[in-house]
C-alpha cells in the first residue's frame, strides 16, 4: 500500500513537471555539457536546455567570469552547428577570448543597442527564432512580467536563453529556471609555481525549479569544465615532503 | 514594337498654378512678366488677360493700359521645370516613362497603358478630367511618335488620338510650327508661304536639307516616325515593380496593411517565378493631395517570402500619414539577387531554413535598431588587440585565418584603457599592487610580461607590456605598462580588461 502511494506520489511530481514546462530529453538529444555534479542539482540530472537561465553579476570581474562560464555551455550548445545571438546595450566583451573556451567568435552576432529597452525587445526576436542556438542579453533589469514573455516566447522555438543581470538591487522574482552567480576565486597551480593558473569560478545555483541549490567550484581546464576538489592537506604535506 | 505616345500640353501652367494657390485669380487677368534688357516682358497669361488683348512679348506697362486690374507676377528661372517635374511625378499613375518637356508640356510613353482605363480614348479623357479637377487646362495628343503627339496637342483641333500610322494625315493640315523649329526657320517657312506642313512635306529630303538645315528635316521625320526618337524617362524604371490603383482613397491603418499585403503577394509571386529574391524594396505611396512619401527597406539575403518582407515594411507603418487618403502603392524592387532554395552556405552544419531564419531575424532586428549595430567578428592577424577582430557585414563571410588559441585575451576589454595607479618593486616586473576607481588590489600572483608594439608600419607609437594579475580575492585583471626604457620616460599603467 506504502509503495502504491508513492508511485502515484512520483507519477504526479513527473507530471506537475511536464506541465511546468520540463520535458526529458528522449535519450539521443542529451547534451554533455560537462558540469559534474551541478547537473544533478537539476531534475532528470541533466542541465535543462530550452528554457531561461539568470546570472546575477555585481562587479565587471564576475561578468567577466559569467562570460567564460556561458561560453564553456555554448561550447556544447553550439556543436550541432548554428549561431548565437548576444544582445547588449554597453558590451565590453572581447570576441577572440571566446576561442579558450571553444566557442568560434564568429559564430556569434553581436547586437549592439542604443536604447536600453530595445535589448529585451531584441532578446525576445532573437528567441523567437529557432534557428538560433542560443541567445545572451546582458540588461540591468528584468522585471517578472518581462522574463514572463521570454519565458513564453522559449517555449515555442526551445532555444536556450541566458540573461546576464547586472542590477542587484531589484532581485525581483523572475520566471527563469536558474539563477546563478559566477565568481572568480584564487586559482592554484602546483605548490611552488608562479604565475596564475587556470580560471577558477565558486559557481552557486542560487535557485533552480524543482531541484536543489548548491555552491561548486569549478576549473576551465583542457577546455572542458572540471571540478575543483580541494586536496587535503595532510595529503599535500605527504606528497611534498 | 508598336508604340504610342501621349504629349500633353499645360497652355495655361504659370497662371494655373497661380490661380490653384488663389482661388481670387481664377475670374481675373493674369500675366507673368519676365525682365529682358531692362523691360519687364509678359510671358505668360490666362484666358482673361488673352480677351483683353494681351499678348507674348509686350511690356508690362503695355499690358496694365490695356486690361485694367491685370495681375502680374514675376517668374522665377526654373519656375516652370520645377512645376513640370511635380506634374511628371503625379503622371506616374498613368506609366512609368515620363519626360519633362519644357516649358510647357509632358511626354508619356503609353505603350501598352491604355487599356488599363479602357481604351485610348477613355484614358487620355481620364488625364484631361483628373487634371482638371487639379486646376490645369490642358491639351493632350497621342500618336504614335513623340513629334506627332507633340503637334496634335498643340496645334490640332479635331483628332487629338492619331491612329496608327497616320501620322502623315494628321500633320497635313497643322503649321508648321507644330513640328518644333527654331523660330528662324518659321518665318523662312513663312515667308515661303508654306502655312502648312502639307505643303512641303512631300519635297525632296535633300531640297529641303539644303534650305532648312538638317534639324529641320529631323524633327519632320522624327514626327513621321521615320528617324528615331528617344524619351528620357524622368526615373530609370525598375524592372521589378507592382502598382495598386485604388478607386476609393484609403487611410485606415487595416486598409494600407491589406492593400501592402497584396501588392507583396504580386511581387513577391513574379520574383519566385524567376528565381529572384528581393535585396531591398522601396514602397512609394501617393496620397490624394498629390504628395507622395516612401518607406524603404533592405533584407539580409534575398527573400521571396510575403510575410517576412511584410513584417519588415510594418514596422515603418507608424511613420504613414495617410492624410485625406492614400489612392496609389507603388512597390519596386531595386535591388534583386538569384535565391537559390538552398541557403545552406551560410554556416555549415545547420539546415538551409535555419540560416533564413537567422537572415529574417537579423533583418527584423536590423530594421529596429539599425543595422550598424549588427556586428559579427572576424579574426585579423595583428596582435595589437584593438585590431585582432574586424567587423564583418557580410553573414555568409567565413574567417579567412584561424582564431588564435594559444594567446591569454580578457572576456571582458575595457576600450579605452583606463589609467590606474600601480607599484612595482623592479622595473620590469609586475606591480605589487594597484589602485583602481578608489580599489585597493594586492597582486599575489602575476603572468608576463607580454610584449605587443605597435605595428610600425601601419602608425606610430610604443609598446606595452601586458600582465595577467590575480589579486588577494581571486579577480584578475589584465594591466599593461607603456614603455620606460628611454631616458627621461616614466612608465604609466592602466588596466585594459578582466579574465574570467
Amino acid at each position: 500500500m506504502e509503495a502504491k502511494k508513492q508511485d502515484i506520489i512520483d507519477q504526479l511530481r513527473q507530471d506537475l513537471m511536464a506541465w511546468e514546462g520540463f520535458r526529458p530529453l528522449p535519450p539521443g538529444e542529451r547534451q554533455e555539457f560537462g558540469l559534474g555534479a551541478i547537473e544533478n542539482a537539476f531534475p532528470n540530472q541533466t542541465f535543462p536546455t530550452g528554457v531561461l537561465h539568470e546570472f546575477i553579476s555585481t562587479r565587471p570581474e564576475f561578468t567577466a567570469a559569467t562570460g567564460g562560464f556561458i561560453a564553456g555551455i555554448m561550447q556544447t550548445l553550439l556543436q550541432n552547428g548554428g549561431v548565437c545571438v548576444w544582445v547588449s546595450y554597453t558590451r565590453r566583451i572581447y570576441p577572440p577570448a571566446l576561442k579558450r573556451f571553444g566557442v568560434s567568435p564568429d559564430r556569434i552576432i553581436f547586437i549592439d543597442v542604443q536604447r536600453e529597452k530595445d535589448v529585451l525587445w531584441a532578446t525576445e526576436e532573437a528567441l523567437k527564432c529557432s534557428g538560433i542556438a542560443a541567445v545572451i542579453c546582458e540588461t540591468r533589469l528584468l522585471s517578472f512580467m518581462e522574463s514572463r514573455r521570454l519565458q513564453l516566447a522559449i517555449e515555442q522555438s526551445r532555444v536556450t536563453g541566458f540573461i546576464l543581470r547586472k542590477d542587484v538591487k531589484h532581485m525581483s522574482t523572475t520566471a527563469c529556471t536558474a539563477r546563478w552567480t559566477v565568481k572568480p576565486v584564487r586559482s592554484k597551480l602546483r605548490p611552488g609555481m608562479p604565475g596564475v593558473g587556470y580560471p577558477r569560478w565558486q559557481v552557486d545555483l542560487l535557485k533552480v525549479k524543482n531541484g536543489q541549490t548548491g555552491s561548486w567550484t569549478l576549473e576551465w581546464k583542457n577546455q572542458q569544465f572540471t571540478p575543483v576538489v580541494e586536496q587535503s592537506q595532510t595529503e599535500k604535506a605527504k606528497r611534498y615532503a | 514594337m508598336l508604340k504610342r505616345f501621349v504629349s500633353i500640353w499645360f497652355k495655361y501652367l504659370l497662371t494655373d498654378r497661380e490661380a490653384i494657390r488663389q482661388d481670387s485669380l481664377r475670374e481675373l487677368p493674369v500675366a507673368f512678366t519676365e525682365p529682358d534688357h531692362g523691360r519687364m516682358l509678359v510671358m505668360a497669361m490666362n484666358t482673361h488677360a488673352e480677351h483683353c488683348g494681351v499678348k507674348l512679348s509686350m511690356a508690362a506697362a503695355d499690358a496694365r493700359v490695356i486690361a485694367p486690374g491685370i495681375q502680374l507676377f514675376e517668374n522665377k528661372p526654373g519656375r516652370q521645370v520645377k512645376l513640370l517635374k511635380g506634374l511628371a511625378e503625379w503622371c506616374l499613375r498613368y506609366t512609368p516613362l515620363v519626360m519633362v518637356d519644357p516649358p510647357d508640356g509632358l511626354l508619356l510613353d503609353v505603350t501598352g497603358c491604355t487599356h488599363l482605363k479602357g481604351g485610348e480614348m477613355e484614358f487620355l479623357k481620364d488625364i484631361v478630367s483628373r487634371l482638371r479637377a487639379l486646376g490645369y487646362t490642358i491639351r493632350p495628343g497621342m500618336a504614335d511618335t513623340l513629334g506627332c503627339a507633340w503637334a496634335v496637342a498643340r496645334c490640332a483641333d479635331t483628332g487629338l488620338i492619331v491612329p496608327p500610322g497616320g501620322q502623315r494625315n494628321a500633320l497635313m493640315l497643322l503649321p508648321p510650327g507644330s513640328l518644333r523649329l527654331g523660330t528662324e526657320i518659321l518665318i523662312k517657312l513663312n515667308q515661303l508661304g508654306f502655312y502648312q506642313v502639307g505643303s512641303f512635306i512631300h519635297l525632296p529630303k535633300s531640297v529641303l536639307k539644303r534650305r532648312f538645315g538638317s534639324n529641320m528635316v529631323l524633327r519632320l521625320y522624327q514626327a513621321l516616325g521615320q528617324e528615331a526618337e528617344f524619351l528620357l524617362p524622368l526615373r530609370e524604371p525598375v524592372p521589378y515593380t507592382e502598382r495598386i490603383a485604388l478607386l476609393e482613397p484609403v487611410k485606415t491603418r487595416d486598409a494600407i496593411e491589406n492593400a501592402v499585403h497584396t501588392l507583396i503577394d504580386q511581387l513577391c509571386k513574379r520574383l519566385y517565378g524567376e528565381g529572384l529574391g528581393l535585396r531591398s524594396a522601396v514602397l512609394t505611396y501617393c496620397r490624394i493631395d498629390g504628395k507622395s512619401y516612401q518607406l524603404t527597406i533592405g533584407t539580409n539575403h534575398p527573400s521571396q517570402r510575403t510575410d517576412h518582407i511584410f513584417k519588415l515594411l510594418a514596422l515603418q507603418f507608424d511613420q504613414v500619414a495617410p492624410g485625406l487618403g492614400i489612392e496609389l502603392f507603388i512597390l519596386d524592387a531595386p535591388k534583386t539577387e538569384p535565391a537559390s532554395d538552398k541557403q545552406s552556405l551560410l554556416w555549415n552544419g545547420k539546415p538551409a531554413a535555419d540560416s533564413e531564419q537567422v537572415a529574417e531575424l537579423l533583418d527584423n532586428i536590423g530594421a529596429r535598431v539599425g543595422n550598424t549595430n549588427i556586428h559579427r567578428y572576424l579574426p585579423q592577424e595583428h596582435h595589437w588587440p584593438e585590431r585582432a577582430v574586424a567587423n564583418s557585414a557580410d553573414l555568409a563571410q567565413s574567417p579567412e585565418s584561424e582564431w588564435s588559441e594559444d594567446i591569454l585575451r580578457p572576456v571582458q576589454l575595457l576600450d579605452p584603457p583606463e589609467p590606474i595607479e600601480a607599484m612595482a618593486l623592479t622595473p620590469d616586473y609586475a606591480p605589487r599592487q594597484f589602485v583602481y576607481r578608489n580599489q585597493r588590489h594586492i597582486i599575489v600572483n602575476a603572468d608576463g610580461p607580454e610584449r605587443i608594439s605597435h605595428e610600425w608600419w601601419t602608425e606610430d607609437g610604443g609598446y606595452r607590456d601586458y600582465y595577467v594579475a590575480e589579486d588577494e580575492e581571486g579577480m584578475r585583471y589584465w594591466l599593461f605598462g607603456t614603455p620606460n626604457d628611454l631616458p627621461g620616460q616614466t612608465r604609466r599603467w592602466f588596466i585594459h580588461g578582466y579574465f574570467p
